[in-house]
């Protein structure tokens, strides 16, 4: 009698089990739908592969063609005469293209000095969140650019190789946030010609990028650069840009104010002459419209 | 006082093994998504779906991670989870649901059978009830589930900007694929 007891005392408390486990809310728990947290590249740092004069810490997809026109308008300051500045603008044109998830390229021409310019951008670390991941991203950039301005000057021998100049750029930036990006980025220009003897031929500054995000598709950035070796005397300035990222469909617009004219690392570390203090700015403006040239494979 | 011990583990694994034969699982499972606007389609996969069905009660659960879905366009991709789905603060949809049929599906033969599938679609934060058709073939020994249901975005507070209100479809295409193992 015991025994049926016990017998069925287990069938009883089987079934029971059964029946609870049943009734169980979440079935999705029983796979470990959320185990083991996995490694994640964090992405969209910025809005585009420019904080807006510099090259940003994000890179363009592969398979993608991002045509940028860029626009900077006169001088802020010269007042109504000349429509603050809107009479006068300078640009350039440039296609960037994604080629592997770590790698880009791209080409310009800016109306400035008639200057062709090229670069590449390369990531060695991609910032990531989870089990062994790293907090920032380290890239590497470098370019040339070529003046192809007539040469009037006579009283020189003219070297094809006086109209080149270079830059070296490394891009150490964290996505701290979502909506909080900061980046550094220690650059090195170089140029065949100097003006004078006392322009150093290799330029040393260090730049600082930030995007803040005020919604899901406006930024505000900022963009500044510290030169240390200028030429004192020369009456140049330390590039800084402020302005407004702003997305619509497939283009990000950057609006900003900038005391500089190029738009090239060369140009704007090396030319700039406008200063901030006395209202000597620009407004400016950046699009970026991109295209899919190669579809993923599904 | 041992003798109850015993009873009780007994109970458990003999309950524990019966359920394990009765539940069915995927973690690759396919969701695709498509909307067909005037000017864009947009097409995204997702195919590292979780499902779980329990062919006893006939409840039925889906998670998905939106950072998984995969788009022809990058740049698509980018907006799907920066500015529509804000894939941050909601990374992932759940649905939590039943066949409500259930009885009618015998998962130890094989064959293909209607399925109605009722319950709710949590997507960008936000639960709404969804019901649709959807088929269940039950083939050596794995349960194939598949079905297709429209949403509409606005019930899912995902906001488009009038720009772009040609490009993304109003209502989207959903489309479910997943091969159901034995839950061991």
């Amino acid at each position: 009698m015991k025994r049926i007891n016990c017998f069925l005392l287990t069938l009883f408390l089987t079934v029971f089990i059964c029946d609870v486990s049943a009734q169980e809310e979440d079935l999705l728990s029983l796979v470990g739908s959320d185990d083991k947290p996995q490694k994640e590249f964090v992405n969209y740092s910025f809005k585009s592969s420019r904080v807006i004069m510099s090259h940003s810490m994000e890179l363009i997809r592969p398979g993608v063609m991002d045509l940028r026109i860029l626009h900077r308008f006169g001088n802020i300051n010269k007042g109504a005469y000349e429509f603050f500045g809107l009479d006068n603008a300078t640009m350039r044109l440039g296609f960037d293209f994604g080629l592997t998830k770590n790698l880009m390229a791209g080409i310009g021409r800016s109306t400035n000095k008639k200057e062709f310019d090229a670069f590449a951008k390369y990531r060695l670390i991609h910032q990531s969140k989870g089990p062994k991941s790293l907090p920032f991203s380290l890239l590497v950039t470098g370019g040339a650019s070529l003046t192809s301005l007539k040469n009037t000057d006579t009283s020189q021998a003219n070297y094809f190789s006086s109209r080149m100049g270079y830059y070296g750029q490394v891009i150490i930036g964290s996505k701290v946030s979502e909506s909080f990006t900061l980046q550094f980025m220690p650059t090195i220009v170089h140029r065949n010609l100097v003006p004078t003897v006392d322009d150093p031929n290799d330029l040393l500054a260090l730049g600082v990028g930030t995007r803040l995000k005020l919604s899901n598709r406006i930024s505000l950035n900022v963009d500044y650069y510290y030169r240390f070796n200028q030429n004192p005397n020369d009456g140049t300035q330390n590039p800084l840009s402020i302005g407004f990222d702003i997305e619509t469909g497939g283009h990000v617009f950057q609006l900003h104010f900038t005391n500089a004219v190029g738009m090239n690392e060369k140009v704007f570390l090396l030319e700039t002459t406008n200063k901030w203090g006395k209202g000597d700015i620009q407004f400016g403006f950046n699009i970026s419209r991109s295209f899919q040239i190669k579809k993923k494979k599904k | 006082m041992k003798k109850t011990l015993l009873l009780l583990t007994i109970s458990f694994v003999l309950g524990s093994t019966l359920i394990a034969q009765e539940k069915y699982f995927t973690k690759s499972g396919k969701i695709n998504f498509t909307s067909k606007a005037s000017l864009e389609n947009i097409e995204a996969l997702n195919k590292s779906v979780t499902a779980v069905l329990d062919t006893k009660s006939g409840n039925l659960q889906f998670a998905v991670l939106m950072k998984g879905f995969e788009f022809e366009k990058a740049l698509m991709q980018e907006h799907f989870n920066e500015n529509y789905l804000e894939s941050h603060k909601y990374p992932k949809a759940e649905f939590k649901g039943a066949v409500v049929n259930n009885g009618e599906i015998n998962y130890a033969k094989d064959g293909t059978y209607k399925a109605n599938v009722k319950g709710q679609l949590t997507i960008h934060g936000q639960t709404k009830p969804v019901e649709t058709e959807g088929k269940i073939q039950v083939k050596n020994g794995k349960i194939l589930a598949d079905a297709v249901f429209g949403i509409a975005l606005a019930d899912y507070n995902v906001e488009i900007p009038k720009l772009v209100k040609d490009n993304i479809a109003k209502i989207v295409n959903i489309e479910v694929d997943c091969t159901l193992d034995p839950l061991k």
